[in-house]
């Protein structure tokens, strides 16, 4: 049966009394009709997949084919070789990885669709910094991936998960509340806290428009990727002080459905409006569409 | 409705940047050569619409190739592709024409086969026309494909022995290009047909063409 609310998987987490990982490979489990072992393999395989993307991404400067972008994260490298990020460690690498990810994704490099390809960088950063400095053991991110997998498999049960049907509230905005969900899971949150800091997470995103230069996953898709990553920690860490959200999270996803079917098409992945239609950004195309 | 995957949200493992118009683009040309199934030397790709307009940013010229080459979508050699392949006549025709789908692609190899197809999100992709036939195939199943003379009783012919073998049929399309003229039939199996099921097929009366085409892994 699928899971088509977060009501419907908060019950069967207290009923069963499973957390959220749990139901999420059981399920997959009995849909490949395969085991649960076979299961966390290939999330296993995932998380290998995005650590690659993270190292390839902090060695590379090359730059992405429209010659715009791919030196960001280096930049952000050399600023930390001198001096720790005003909020530490962690922030300092989620922020490197999560560029160094979309900007790997941009120079054709191999990344994990999370829960698409420009998203790429949000919840591979989050969960892979926080487990580097932690000190947290793989099971537990095998754990936390299948978290953010589930959180993002219900969105997509009501929302399909594309900038062309609800702007980038439905790519960056829903990894930001998976990746959100993921690290509550990491640090020993509950089934509540979990949702709560994706519903905290999502109702912070929501009116948020695809609306890249050239139509080209880059600008402004590179650099969101490390805005959003940082936001599914102020989430997670409100979440798991107990702070709520007053509105609950299925309603939030009602509502994020709904403002994408509100917004225009000009800021839905056309790149007939917004960001995509600024001086700047009519200039950036006439030089792109002559170099080819 | 029916249940998804967690894996239709945490994956695919592909090269960037984009699901649709580089993962879709590599599915697509692999699709293509799933049903040309031959060596070829000389290929021509009409991207339409957004494929054209901003697929090269997007890589969408070398996935296709990467992909009839036999490319899978995580390959890291793909962005390399045309230092890669050698005695290929390939090239690309950049069109815009609203009647098409927004990301579509017309495959003619070796002046042969013109396949077309559509990427449709998150790197899903459908074959929609083969050789000026409508044909609806995902790449999520095993297909069996068939152009013959529009007679009756062809349906049943083929169903039978399709049934004769214990294999379900998923899905199943019909056209034809007039009564009695050259008719097609696309249908999607449970399990893949054979070649001995090909092989038989083409022995029917009025069959000139009949193929089997494998899923996309």
């Amino acid at each position: 049966m699928a899971i088509l609310s977060f009501e419907n998987l908060r019950n069967k987490s207290s009923t069963e009394n499973k957390p959220i990982y749990v139901i999420a490979q059981e399920e997959e489990a009995e849909l490949s009709e395969t085991d649960i072992d076979v299961v966390r393999l290939k999330v296993l395989e995932d998380l290998t997949a995005m650590r690659a993307a993270i190292k390839n991404g902090l060695k590379s400067t090359e730059k992405a084919i429209s010659g715009w972008s791919g030196d960001d994260c280096a930049k952000l490298k050399k600023r930390y070789r001198n001096s720790e990020a005003l909020f530490g460690k962690v922030f300092e690498k989620i922020t490197a990885f999560a560029l160094a990810t979309a900007e790997e994704n941009l120079r054709m490099g191999r990344i994990v669709a999370c829960p698409t390809a420009g998203s790429c960088g949000i919840v591979p950063a989050v969960i892979v910094a926080v487990a580097e400095e932690r000190n947290i053991p793989e099971s537990k991110l095998i754990d936390a991936l299948l978290t953010a997998g589930e959180i993002g498999l219900v969105v997509s049960n009501k929302v399909r998960l594309a900038g062309a049907v609800a702007g980038c509230q439905a790519e960056c905005g829903v990894a930001s509340a998976m990746a959100a969900g993921a690290l509550v899971e990491m640090l020993g949150g509950n089934t509540d806290e979990i949702l709560q800091s994706s519903a905290l997470a999502m109702k912070n995103i929501l009116g948020l428009t695809c609306d890249p230069v050239c139509g080209l996953v880059e600008v402004p898709c590179i650099k969101r990727n490390a805005f959003l990553a940082v936001h599914a920690v102020t989430a997670a860490e409100l979440a798991l002080c107990g702070v709520e959200s007053k509105i609950p999270i299925d309603e939030v996803v009602d509502v994020l459905k709904r403002t994408g079917e509100l917004m225009s098409p000009l800021l839905k992945e056309t790149s007939l409006g917004g960001l995509a239609k600024t001086k700047t950004a009519q200039e950036l195309e006439k030089v792109l569409f002559k170099k080819d | 409705m029916e249940q998804k995957s967690i894996f239709s949200v945490i994956s695919p493992i592909m090269v960037g940047p984009s699901s649709s118009h580089t993962a879709g683009a590599v599915r697509l040309g692999l699709m293509a050569r799933n049903i040309y199934k031959n060596t070829f030397s000389k290929v021509k790709f009409i991207l339409y619409n957004s494929f054209a307009t901003t697929g090269f940013g997007h890589g969408t010229d070398k996935g296709l190739l990467a992909g009839l080459l036999g490319y899978m979508v995580d390959d890291s050699l793909i962005k390399d592709i045309f230092n890669i392949v050698q005695d290929i006549d390939y090239s690309y025709e950049y069109v815009q024409d609203i009647s098409r789908y927004p990301n579509s692609v017309d495959i003619i190899i070796d002046d042969r086969m013109k396949i077309s197809g559509d990427s449709v999100g998150a790197g899903e992709i459908r074959i929609t026309n083969i050789n000026g036939f409508t044909v609806n195939i995902r790449g999520n199943y095993d297909a069996l494909l068939l152009m013959y003379k529009d007679r009756p009783g062809m349906l049943s012919e083929v169903a039978d022995i399709i049934q004769k073998q214990n294999i379900n049929i998923a899905t199943l399309q019909c056209g034809r290009d007039s009564k009695g003229g050259i008719a097609s039939m696309c249908i999607e199996l449970d399990i893949p047909a054979g070649d001995d099921i090909v092989e038989y097929i083409k022995s029917f009366k009025d069959v000139f063409f009949v193929t089997n085409v494998r899923k996309l892994k």
